[in-house]
């Protein structure tokens, strides 16, 4: 497998808070690795540096070989539309439109006609289990429907990572793994490499390898070791 | 102790032979640990002498299994009230994590890396449960993985909590005084 996503010696700071000391980590293709760690031990700080959200005030992130933190913004925002995928843990989906809009929304930024970006967006529909909702809007679903929705959201314009912050984090137990196998295996069948925050180990266990993040650097000192086989 | 209702369970619905009562047993608990023969038969003889299932039809021939057994209706109302009956919670109050960790401190040696390859261990058998349950041709198959899954879990969460509040813990191991130096 190729290396298509390293984050190098990462510090940033917020104000007089270190959230990040010395982070590295590196992602393989087609894999679903977990972060996990106490509360602000720095994963989600990780996560933004490593999606582009956030410039680290140390270190490189580089991209299927590419440098991408020392880019302008207005391309970075590029990458992120193009060929990366977002999914949070309140969803935040857009209220005014309706789930297949939502889902529709990464295509349509990024310049697809509006027929062609519905017609692409429908399948997921029935894929992830949300027939008959397309119409709905955010408000009138369940909190599961809703992650579905981000999540084909994410995937949609296949992405080569999908970055998801607690991706499970306002479900209940049964829809948090429904969503999960969703996640996995629509990763699986593209390729997709994910990148997931998680304060929750029945989440964490979903995915090939976990990283443990302690006071801002890799809790066992081996580039964010603690890999699982 | 829980075999008997097991097996008072199965009976509830029909009659049936030990060997027949194995099979169901196994089929629906015996997934970690089968029944053995030896374990059943003793179990419906003393259900049998405590009133709680009836041998209701014997066959020609010889050995244990010729013997059709039938719950009583003494058996059927102990069902209820153990069915009834919350079950006394076990926390592990003296579990060998808890253990590993104060001897650790008392030692001085790192209780933090124990706690680190003890996490990274859970998480690896979590994940061989995930998969298990995802592969699960039943949905009670699925919940017995759920089951292990939730206490490893719980397992996890102490070690996350513990990890978090060693410095105080080391404090308090090294200040315990050896009640015969008093």
């Amino acid at each position: 497998m190729s290396q298509i996503l390293a984050g190098d010696d990462l510090h940033k700071s917020f104000g007089l808070t270190q959230a990040l000391r010395g982070a590295s980590v590196v992602l393989d293709e087609g894999e679903v690795v977990a972060v996990m760690g106490p509360s602000g031990s720095g994963k989600s700080t990780l996560l933004h540096c490593l999606a582009g959200l956030l410039t680290p005030d140390r270190g490189k992130v580089r991209f299927a070989g590419r440098r991408i933190d020392d880019l302008p913004d207005r391309e970075r925002a590029h990458l992120r539309r193009t060929v990366f995928g977002f999914v949070f843990q309140f969803g935040q989906l857009v209220p005014e439109l309706p789930a297949v809009e939502n889902i529709a929304l990464p295509l349509l930024l990024a310049g697809r006609r509006r027929k062609q970006a519905l017609a692409a967006a429908d399948p997921w529909l029935s894929r992830l289990g949300l027939d008959g909702v397309g119409e709905r809007l955010p408000g009138e679903l369940s909190g599961g429907q809703g992650q579905r929705v981000a999540m084909a959201r994410a995937l949609v314009a296949n992405p080569r990572v999908v970055f998801a912050d607690e991706p499970t984090g306002s479900l209940d137990s049964v829809a948090a793994d429904e969503v999960m196998e969703l996640l996995v295996d629509a990763a699986r069948e593209h390729g997709t490499t994910v990148l997931m925050v998680t304060h929750e180990p029945r989440v964490a266990a979903w995915a090939d390898r976990t990283v443990l993040v302690r006071d801002g650097v890799d809790a066992l000192g081996q580039g964010l070791g603690m890999a699982s086989p | 102790m829980s075999v008997s209702y097991a097996l008072l369970g199965l009976l509830e619905g029909s009659s049936r032979h030990g060997y027949d009562l194995k099979r169901s047993y196994d089929r629906r608990f015996g997934e970690v640990k089968p029944i053995r023969f030896g374990q059943v038969y003793r179990t419906l003889s003393q259900l049998e002498r405590d009133g709680r299932v009836e041998v209701v039809g014997v066959e020609a021939g010889s050995g244990p299994d010729r013997k059709r057994y039938s719950i009583t209706s003494e058996g059927v109302t102990d069902l209820d009230t153990w069915l009834g009956e919350p079950e006394e919670p076990q926390p592990h109050r003296q579990s060998v994590l808890f253990t590993k960790v104060v001897v650790a401190l008392l030692s001085g040696r790192s209780a933090e890396h124990f706690l680190d390859v003890q996490r990274a261990r859970h998480l690896d058998a979590m994940k061989a449960l995930t998969t298990a349950r995802r592969n699960a041709a039943t949905t009670q198959d699925a919940l017995l993985a759920d089951f292990q899954l939730f206490h490893l879990e719980a397992d996890l969460r102490w070690i996350d909590h513990t990890e978090s509040r060693l410095a105080t813990l080391a404090e308090e191991v090294r200040d315990v005084p050896d009640p015969r130096r008093r």
